[in-house]
């Protein structure tokens, strides 16, 4: 039984087809206001990440793409 | 079985999204950093063009211009000039939702060089809504010394990153981050000492000793909600440990407030604490007392905060020539850090009494960006 | 009661799967099922009604103000329009926006010739199963979708311009 549900799960999963976005590409208006970008300004958080980096023994895990509009 | 897998993988291409480039834009910033006896200004130029509908080449030029009087070099040397200039060029590269990005920075100073290339791959599924990020860096850093032509020391290092962002609901995203670091060669700093007691009341330095290898983790998680006026609020936490027996964190959050159609108004918060390094002390009790010794107050229990403000204005938002729009922004940092265990040397006490030390700082970015 | 499944059943499962997949978009009966029929007020202020446009090949467009690659397209579309219309063809510029403020004031920088329509709640979005932005949807004189395009990347308008061509011709 489960040698059948695995990998029909697994290939549902991956044709995302079965997945509906509960987010449809039309209700992406707020998502893709520059407002909600995780980093609007590239070169003014890169400094500001550096300002830290440079003075604090943590670093890393900074970044993150995504969001947006979801164009194409 | 897996066979399988790939090729369902494969034909994902009938109902597969694409996702797009990042925008054309160019961003000339000046930075400025005022504090702790030390200032540091300069410039940070970056270019992005996209060629076609899959390339994309970004390139940065960036300079630090040092004026350091700082408490690590005015108990032990004398105040310096330093500048330390960093080229970096990126490519991207689209193909229907997944994007690369190869790029390589070249960061030179008179006694550090360091060069990092980076891969990056992102892949976007289930409908846009899930973005998956997975990130290798390499890098490769000189260490010389002032003064000293046949100081030469290496380091290595390679940077490991997996990061995921998922549109939660139509107002609301959500990133998880997460980077492992390894270095190994020559981590500390050839200019610093440590300070032992002398049996006297005072001091005396010797070199520091660091371990000659450092994996350090860090996991973020990131949130942004959209307000139904037009607002956004963020969050954001960090969780770091590493092998030096340092653990930190930091939160923070934000709220961006547009007003007046071409207005933009940031505020923010973050809050920083962290632990000693294993090897970390302000005073041992004697020369070589322990295998590794550090007095570097970047390794000291220490917590940090931050209030940032940021004001934007947007122009030529209908376009003008070849601008699609641009912006001017100022932002303002005010930056405090309290020692727990690094105490302040210029100041006249028996060793190991002087007062904790604490400074802070003033940081501003002013800059202009264009999109094209 | 299930049979254990057997190595060589794995395809034929995988091609199932795929056609489910598959017939849950409106092409499921062999690619010309009729275009779902909606009336929309467009900018001018009338409403307007699809099948009222049998007889000629309609273009539909989804598009939004804050989506890249429509802006990029409209003037692609305009310059379609302008060369087809004399021979029986439109384009409908549905937008998807629930606020149309943003789409107007975008219009007036980018003003198009071809009708634009306003999808306030989503409804011939759903009813066209949307899933990229932009879609493109083109019905031929009979009032059956015949060619679907999802997002837009340099050269599609290339395609357009083919299938508007065939579609006239029929």
């Amino acid at each position: 039984m489960t040698k059948f549900i695995l990998p029909l799960a697994g290939l549902c999963l991956l044709l995302g087809g079965c997945i509906e976005p509960w987010v449809k590409p039309y209700e992406r208006a707020h998502l893709a206001d520059p407002i909600m970008s995780f980093d609007r300004d590239p070169v003014g958080s890169a400094y500001i990440d550096h300002v830290y980096e440079s003075r604090e023994a943590a670093r890393g895990a900074e970044g993150a793409g995504g969001g947006g509009c979801g164009c194409n | 079985m897996l066979r399988l897998l790939f090729l369902g993988l494969s034909l994902l291409g009938l109902s597969t999204f694409a996702a797009v480039l990042p925008e054309d834009r160019a961003d000339t910033l000046y930075h400025r950093y005022e504090g702790g006896g030390v200032t540091i200004d300069g410039p940070s130029i970056l270019v992005r063009k996209s060629i076609g509908d899959s390339v994309s080449l970004t390139g940065n030029y960036y300079v630090d211009n040092v004026s350091s009087a700082s408490i690590d070099v005015v108990t032990s040397a004398s105040p310096y000039t330093e500048e330390r200039r960093q080229k970096s060029l990126a490519v991207d590269y689209l193909r229907n939702n997944t994007l690369m990005n190869l790029s390589y920075i070249n960061s030179e100073e008179s006694d550090y060089s360091a060069d990092t290339t980076s891969f990056s791959i992102s892949q976007d599924m289930f409908g846009d809504l899930t973005t998956v990020t997975l990130g290798y860096s390499l890098g490769d850093d000189q260490v010389g010394k002032n003064g000293d032509p046949d100081f030469s020391e290496s380091t290595q290092r390679q940077n490991y990153r997996l990061g995921l962002s998922q549109v939660l609901t139509k107002n609301a995203l959500l990133g998880i981050n997460w980077e492992t670091i390894t270095e190994e060669g020559f981590l500390n700093n050839p200019y610093r000492s440590v300070r032992y007691r002398d049996g006297s009341g005072g001091f005396l330095t010797e070199p520091e000793v660091y371990p000659r290898t450092r994996t350090s983790n860090a996991l973020s998680f990131k949130l942004r909600y959209y307000l139904p006026y037009r607002a956004a609020l963020s969050g954001e936490y960090r969780y770091f440990n590493d092998t030096w027996g340092i653990r930190a964190q930091n939160a923070q959050i934000g709220y961006t407030q547009p007003f007046l159609q071409a207005w933009l108004f940031d505020i923010k918060y973050r809050y920083y604490t962290q632990n000693e390094a294993d090897f970390y002390s302000d005073l041992f009790a004697r020369a070589g007392e322990t295998n590794f010794r550090a007095r570097d107050k970047e390794l000291s229990r220490f917590h940090s905060q931050t209030l940032g403000l940021a004001i934007s204005y947007e122009f030529a938002r209908s376009g003008w020539s070849f601008i699609d729009h641009g912006s001017l922004n100022l932002s303002y940092d005010y930056m405090r850090f309290d020692y727990d265990n690094f105490r302040n040397l210029t100041v006249d006490a028996p060793a190991g009494e002087e007062p904790l030390y604490s400074f802070d700082a003033n940081v501003w970015r002013a800059y202009l960006s264009l999109w094209y | 009661m299930f049979q254990p499944i057997v190595p060589s059943h794995k395809f034929r499962l995988l091609l199932l799967l795929l056609t489910l997949a598959w017939s849950t978009s409106p092409w499921a009966a062999g690619g010309k099922a009729m275009a779902p029929d909606f009336t929309l007020k467009s900018l001018s202020g009338e409403n307007l009604k699809l099948s009222e446009l049998r007889g000629e090949v309609v273009m539909i467009n989804f598009w939004a103000s804050w989506c890249g690659p429509c802006r990029q397209e409209m003037p692609l579309l305009d310059q379609l329009y302008k060369r087809y219309k004399p021979m029986g063809f439109t384009i409908l510029g549905v937008n998807v926006e629930e606020d149309s403020q943003a789409a107007k004031k975008l219009l007036k920088d980018l003003p198009v010739s071809f009708p634009i329509l306003f999808d306030n709640r989503n409804q011939v979005s759903r009813l066209y199963k949307v899933s990229a932005m932009p879609s493109t949807f083109l019905v031929d004189r009979d009032g059956k979708l015949r060619f679907m395009h999802k997002g837009y990347q340099s050269g599609y308008e290339d395609e357009y311009q083919r299938q508007v061509r065939a579609l006239i011709r029929e």
